[in-house]
């Protein structure tokens, strides 16, 4: 059974992507685009995953998705106007769908009870439920009855046969085809061996109808049949046969059981009875009017009695009109192709991207080689080598793209985030998003739902104030939550924004305070107030607590951001609202980087966090106590930090001035000089991991290979920087208690 | 290649031997990947002294333990001749800075003897039993515990 | 020489299904996602028998058996179409659109290649 379990993972792959348009249609139609394909598309979503669970038995999920897809039928129909609360039921409706598709799946449970709430509110929706509100239970079981395959059997009222050996039976079939049964592509002579298959048959052709072949349309019906057949099957089997063609011809059979025990029929004597009752039959016709030579010509052959039809009316079209069916290309270039795309294994497209990593590398170590080699840049290898690292980030720029992925599928889990969290805090809340087709490393797009999720949670949790007090301070009742996504210079860039009250700074600063993060009396700006929230430990109550996560707080989030190589800082109007935004590196396998030493080190700082480079003179750089110095750039005073001291690569500050000084810029916008020894140049650098190997390590970001082939290391900027802060707040508190 | 009289063949492991200063170990060989040469490593800040750097394994960024140092004794100072065995621990493969390789050895369980009881931290955390072997002392080490413990993440 | 379907169905679950059921009973397999795309596909191949969902995007199942019926290279193919239920309405104007015959979803494999058998030549 191992086909149909892939088939089955196929099918609730599907389903998630039928979820996906069911949601997004539905939500269109709420917005007013009422136009047909949207509802035509929404209704063949839930038929789909009603035709798919079928096949699987998963019958929880036929039933809802049944009544769901008869409701959307109405609509479809006309019979049923999209108002906004019609959608609103539907769109919960698609959410419970959603549950029971991922329970089917996962083997979880469903609140049973809520998804029969919602098919009764999708059964009342129906236009002539009104006149039978009591048989809801009983349409209900009408409904599933009617769409569940019941083939009609006749033997059903049969008595059911007695005797335990099959009986054979005696079928004398009448079938006279007409014209709409042939233009259907039916074919009497595989009905008549499908029927062979269920016995012994004897079939005689009366060809009485036959006119002149002058006269003869292939086309037409003319011949009839009588076939009897012996066999052990029922009535209802021989019908099956004719199943496709009832309508289109004159059927009749009529059943004889044959006596006694199958052994004790003699069978010779039975086919000479059926014999001599056919022979009877056709004497009583008309005899055929058409000359033997007419028949002949069409292929008549008195012993096989079948007359071979289908040749007649292939000849005539040969005959006839050859023209080319140009018609039917044209219809197909105007349909248009569909964008070609292929599935691949994701495992293969990590390989080839770490492969072209891996070239990366070597091209760099051969461009290295060559110049320590002492060719000089005009010849030809230094060209050829220009080219080659031309081609390898061409390669690269494509190999990249093809893990790129519009955020899109982390951005449509969240309208439906944003209702529940409305419904369960009692807010009202809408949910605007943009850019969704800003694309992004699949890598990194993976790990960004976690922590848009509990953006968006608090924005609504905390953000967004109860409808009340929103009307009383002049606001719209409905808070707007706005999620975008966009590049900025070589990142991209997410923001989650609300237009509630904003960050109640007071509160904060006390809490903060209550929990001994930070002293009672300290004096905080603003900006430094809203990042405490950042802090861990922070985490204030929220009015359901198990939203907003068991002690989830922005902390966590921040660290999700950090992980991924990126920032996340906050802005927020006290009654207006707060915007978080959050710079992602684009993917996490390569980095443009700032090649540097320190204490005889090189390292790596990757380039978006430098804001200038510059050379400390005498004047500027200035002690601020225990070691700790500060340098004037344009009249600003900003923390100047020593990176081989922090690393420990030594124990004493660098002179600054036969230094260079790296003017940063960490998460949060606060800036600081880092101060190394010199500066090599610029490249791009394949990132490598130092905990698949080893462990984290602090202020080391990840590590990468030289073209020297050595290992160097990529600093953590913002790591660097907090902890350097942490040491100089400790230094100072050494020094005021000593 | 020394062989030890084997009683049941199928029960025989290989080990790889190498050299530490004065000291002969082993570990099995099912954890070596490969043997390499030494070359200089990029130093980690603020790691544990026993840990030497990392280098690039073919791409792939290799941590190396100074093995020497980790078992308590006296840091090495690597050479051109000093040896480098790959060895995988759990999903992760690191570097073990020894002096030299010095023998693969095909052993049965029943030629492993208990560890001496002796009061040294290195033997109750890393070795697993020792070998006699032509009148030297081969002691087999695990590595499970070679690593540094996974960094607590400060809040 | 084997058989050849065309089976026409945007469900990529419903389509690996027929693929399954029909190349276990022996028939070659040609698969199109829907009715324009069954048009593109019968413009390179001529099948045996054609088997076609009713709802489907662009172009629907009606749509499709009458662009068949109405090309007279295909004139006479028979085709079978895929019905979730065995509403005599539906199959009424599958078969005023030219349809041979139906099969109804969920649809059991064994009974599948009986309804093939009995249109197939």
């Amino acid at each position: 059974m191992d086909a149909m379990a892939a088939i089955k993972q196929t099918f609730f792959q599907e389903c998630e992507e039928q979820l996906a348009e069911l949601e997004a249609g539905l939500l269109a139609i709420q917005d007013g685009g009422h136009d047909a394909e949207t509802v035509n598309a929404v209704f063949r979503a839930v038929h789909s995953i009603k035709g798919g669970a079928g096949a699987f038995s998963l019958d929880d999920l036929v039933h809802f998705a049944h009544v769901f897809e008869t409701a959307l039928d109405h609509v479809r129909a006309g019979k049923l106007a999209p108002s906004h609360e019609v959608l609103n039921t539907m769109l919960r409706a698609a959410d419970a769908l959603a549950d029971l598709v991922r329970a089917a799946r996962d083997g979880g449970a469903v609140d049973a009870q809520r998804c029969e709430a919602l098919a009764n509110a999708l059964r009342a929706l129906d236009p002539e439920a009104a006149s039978d509100d009591q048989g809801a239970g009983d349409d209900d079981g009408l409904d599933e009855a009617a769409f569940q395959p019941v083939p009609i059997d006749e033997s059903m009222f049969d008595d059911p046969p007695m005797q335990a050996e099959p009986r054979l039976n005696l079928f004398t079939i009448r079938f006279k085809p007409k014209a709409a049964l042939y233009a259907k592509a039916n074919e009497t002579a595989v009905l008549i061996r499908e029927l062979a298959r269920l016995g012994e048959t004897t079939i005689v052709c009366d060809a009485s109808g036959l006119p002149l072949l002058s006269e003869l349309d292939p086309e037409g019906a003319y011949l009839a049949w009588i076939i009897e057949l012996l066999t052990t099957q029922d009535e209802a089997a021989v019908r099956e046969v004719f199943e496709f063609v009832e309508w289109d011809c004159d059927l009749d059979i009529e059943g004889d059981a044959a006596s006694a025990a199958p052994d004790a029929v003699d069978v010779a004597v039975l086919i000479e009875k059926m014999q001599a009752a056919v022979e009877a039959e056709l004497s009583a016709l008309t005899p055929p009017q058409a000359p033997q030579a007419g028949l002949a010509d069409v292929g008549v052959d008195a012993d096989q009695a079948v007359i071979d039809l289908a040749k007649a009316r292939q000849q005539k079209m040969t005959q006839g009109a050859g023209e080319p069916t140009t018609q039917k290309s044209e219809q197909a270039a105007a349909g248009g192709l569909p964008q070609a795309t292929i599935r691949v294994d994701l495992d293969r497209v990590d390989r080839l991207i770490n492969l072209v990593g891996e070239l990366v590398i070597n091209q760099a170590m051969l461009a290295q080689r060559v110049l320590e080699a002492g060719l000089a840049r005009a010849s030809g290898v230094a060209t050829g080598l220009d080219e080659l690292e031309q081609l390898t980030r061409e390669i690269q720029d494509s190999v990249m793209a093809i893990r790129a992925q519009p955020v899109k599928s982390v951005f449509q889990r969240m309208p439906r985030l944003v209702r529940e969290v409305g419904a369960m805090t009692g807010k009202l809340a809408r949910l605007v998003t943009e850019g969704e087709n800003t694309e992004v490393d699949k890598t990194v797009i993976e790990r960004l739902a976690d922590p848009l999720t509990h953006m968006i949670r608090n924005a609504i949790d905390h953000g967004l104030e109860k409808p009340e007090t929103r009307a009383a301070a002049g606001k719209p009742e409905e808070g707007l939550v706005h999620l975008s996504a966009a590049h900025r210079s070589g990142r991209i860039v997410i923001e989650v924004s609300d237009d509630g009250a904003g960050i109640d700074r007071a509160r904060v600063k006390m809490l903060a305070a209550s929990k001994g993060l930070i002293p009672a009396d300290a004096s905080l700006s603003d900006d430094e107030i809203d990042n405490l929230i950042f802090l861990p430990g922070f985490s204030t109550a929220s009015t359901v607590s198990d939203i907003s996560g068991r002690g989830v707080g922005m902390d966590v989030v921040r660290r999700s951001i950090q992980a991924l190589g990126g920032r996340i800082s906050i802005a927020s109007r006290p009654g207006q609202g707060s915007t978080f935004t959050m710079s992602l590196p684009l993917t996490l396998a390569v980095l443009d980087g700032m090649v540097v030493t320190v204490a005889g080190q090189t390292l790596v700082v990757p380039l978006t966090a430098i804001v200038e480079t510059l050379q400390p003179k005498i004047a500027d750089v200035h002690g601020f106590g225990g070691g700790t110095r500060v340098i004037a750039i344009r009249d600003q005073f900003t923390p100047l930090i020593d990176v081989g001291r922090e690393l420990a690569y030594r124990a004493e500050n660098a002179d600054a001035l036969s230094c260079v000084a790296l003017l940063v810029e960490a998460e949060g916008g606060v800036r600081s000089a880092l101060l190394v020894d010199a500066i090599l140049g610029q490249r791009q650098v394949v990132i490598k991991s130092l905990e698949a190997n080893y462990r984290h390590v602090p202020g080391i970001a990840a590590a990468t290979i030289l073209g020297d082939g050595r290992v160097a290391l990529i600093l953590d900027v913002d790591a660097v920087v907090a902890s350097s802060r942490m040491d100089a707040a400790f230094e100072q508190l050494l020094a005021t208690a000593g | 290649m020394t062989e030890i009289t084997r009683t049941d063949l199928a029960s025989a492991r290989e080990l790889i031997a190498f050299r530490i200063g004065a000291q002969e170990f082993c570990v099995d060989i099912m954890s070596v990947r490969e043997i390499r040469g030494w070359t200089p490593a990029t130093a980690l800040p603020q790691s544990p002294g026993f840990v030497r750097g990392v280098v690039n394994l073919r791409g792939a960024v290799l941590p190396i333990i100074d093995l020497a140092a980790r078992l308590g004794f006296a840091p090495a100072e690597p050479t051109a001749r000093h040896v480098i065995i790959v060895a995988q621990i759990d999903n992760r493969v690191v570097g073990l800075l020894v002096d030299a390789v010095s023998d693969i050895l095909t052993v049965t369980d029943d030629l492993v003897q208990a560890t001496p009881d002796v009061a040294s931290e290195m033997a109750k955390t890393f070795v697993r039993g020792v070998l006699a072997i032509e009148r030297r002392m081969i002691s087999l080490i695990a590595l499970d515990h070679v690593l540094p413990a996974p960094e607590r993440d400060a809040a | 020489m084997n058989k050849t379907v065309l089976t026409v169905d945007d469900s990529r679950t419903m389509r690996d299904m027929l693929m399954l059921a029909l190349s276990d009973a022996g028939y070659r397999v040609v698969q199109a996602e829907d009715g324009v795309h069954g048009l593109e596909v019968l413009s390179g191949e001529t099948p045996d028998v054609i088997v076609t969902d009713i709802n489907m995007p662009r172009m629907d199942g009606f749509g499709f058996i009458e662009g068949v019926r109405s090309d007279d290279r295909h004139r006479t193919v028979p085709i079978l179409v895929l019905t979730t239920e065995s509403d005599a309405e539906k199959k009424d104007r599958a078969r005023r659109a030219g349809a041979t015959g139906w099969i109804v979803k969920p649809f059991d494999p064994v009974k599948l290649v009986a309804a093939i058998r009995r249109v197939a030549a």
